[in-house]
């Protein structure tokens, strides 16, 4: 099955430098998107309403079929014969890229939210920035995801919003939220050197960039949810070069099962 | 915000295509009528069924009674003149 094959992208003109960075880059972003999506993804059958549930899910599948694009992609630039397959299910939790933000547990509804909401406005400003890069292929996955990450962040700021400025126990509960999750946020934007190199090199934007349009987007919604934002929080990070939180384990050991028991098997 | 423990029940239109009309697909449950469309739009054009959605609470629709069917639609029966099936249609006429 595939549903989501692109082109190939002419990678000839790459230094093996610039081809190992964007390779890396591709790498975290993959592992991104599949951690958070997988995450939502373990709401399925549990949702709060059954419509809720869908979104949830819908949301997943977005973002696990974003992850399939850029692990195709960074199979293609690594060279190496390895398949997405290897690249999704057989890479230990030290090898994988994503910020800390991601592989935190559902918790309740208010803190999925919270998690999605942190994480989509990222996303969004990221992805519309992206699909101007050189690179064909970021560019193209970029522009695909774009659509849908349009969607998500519409999605959790309604309910930021709906929890925040709702009855008294939804506001405690999406403050809570607010509360543990607001470490994680920094990672988001603490570039590292892979993205420093890439960013000077004119291939992704720069994230200081990024950083004060979320900073807008968050910051009208929490002031209309009337929510308020922690100070003086220590941001964890580690993620994004492979210092993970105890979490990912446990997640990784369910994900990557399938492969693990019955090697070679396809998506 | 009420403190009603049940949302209410919407029903849902969805257009497939432009210059087809809304057609009733389903109902769901929302808080308001933007969180009916976002949950209309979940839950029923997953599959690029839709162009367009309309959700209307299904409070507000009122229905004719099933016991009064034979009155209401069997009078109509053997009218077969009201059908336009007398005329000749032309032929570069392609959808009647």
């Amino acid at each position: 099955m595939d549903l989501h094959h692109k082109p190939t992208v002419d990678l000839q003109g790459y230094s093996p430098e610039i081809r190992a960075l964007v390779y890396d880059y591709t790498l975290q972003l993959a592992d991104t998107s599949l951690i958070l999506g997988h995450r939502l993804s373990e709401w399925c059958g549990h949702g709060p309403i059954l419509e809720q549930d869908l979104a949830m899910a819908n949301i997943a599948l977005d973002l696990i079929g974003e992850s399939r694009s850029l692990y195709q992609y960074a199979a293609e630039l690594e060279g190496q014969g390895r398949t997405e397959d290897d690249l999704a299910s057989l890479r230990d939790a030290v090898e994988y890229k994503n910020p800390l933000l991601v592989e935190q547990p559902n918790g309740d509804f208010g803190d999925t939210v919270m998690r999605q909401f942190l994480f989509d406005g990222f996303h969004f400003f990221l992805l519309k920035e992206l699909q101007n890069s050189p690179d064909k292929g970021l560019a193209g996955i970029a522009a695909k995801s774009f659509k849908e990450a349009s969607y998500h962040v519409k999605w959790s700021a309604e309910w930021i919003i709906r929890l925040g400025d709702g009855t008294e126990e939804s506001r405690r509960r999406i403050q809570k939220a607010l509360d543990n999750l607001w470490m994680f946020s920094g990672e988001l934007y603490t570039m590292t050197d892979t993205e420093k190199a890439l960013a000077q090199a004119g291939f992704i934007p720069d994230y200081s960039g990024l950083l004060s349009q979320w900073e807008a987007h968050v910051g009208k919604v929490f002031a209309e949810a009337t929510l308020e934002v922690p100070q003086n929080v220590f941001m964890q990070k580690g993620g994004k070069t492979g210092r993970h939180s105890e979490h990912l384990g446990y997640l990784l050991t369910e994900l990557q099962y399938l492969q693990r028991a019955y090697p070679g098997l396809e998506w | 915000m009420s403190q009603q423990k049940e949302w209410p029940l919407w029903e849902v239109f969805i257009r497939s295509k432009q210059g087809l009309d809304h057609k009733h697909v389903g109902s769901l449950h929302a808080a308001d009528a933007e969180m009916a469309i976002q949950n209309a739009r979940d839950v029923y054009t997953r599959r690029m069924e839709g162009v367009s959605i309309w959700v209307v609470e299904s409070k507000h629709v009122h229905a004719s009674n099933p016991d009064e069917a034979g009155a209401f639609f069997d009078p109509a029966n053997d009218k077969v003149y009201r059908h336009p099936t007398f005329y000749e249609v032309p032929a570069e006429i392609k959808n009647m």
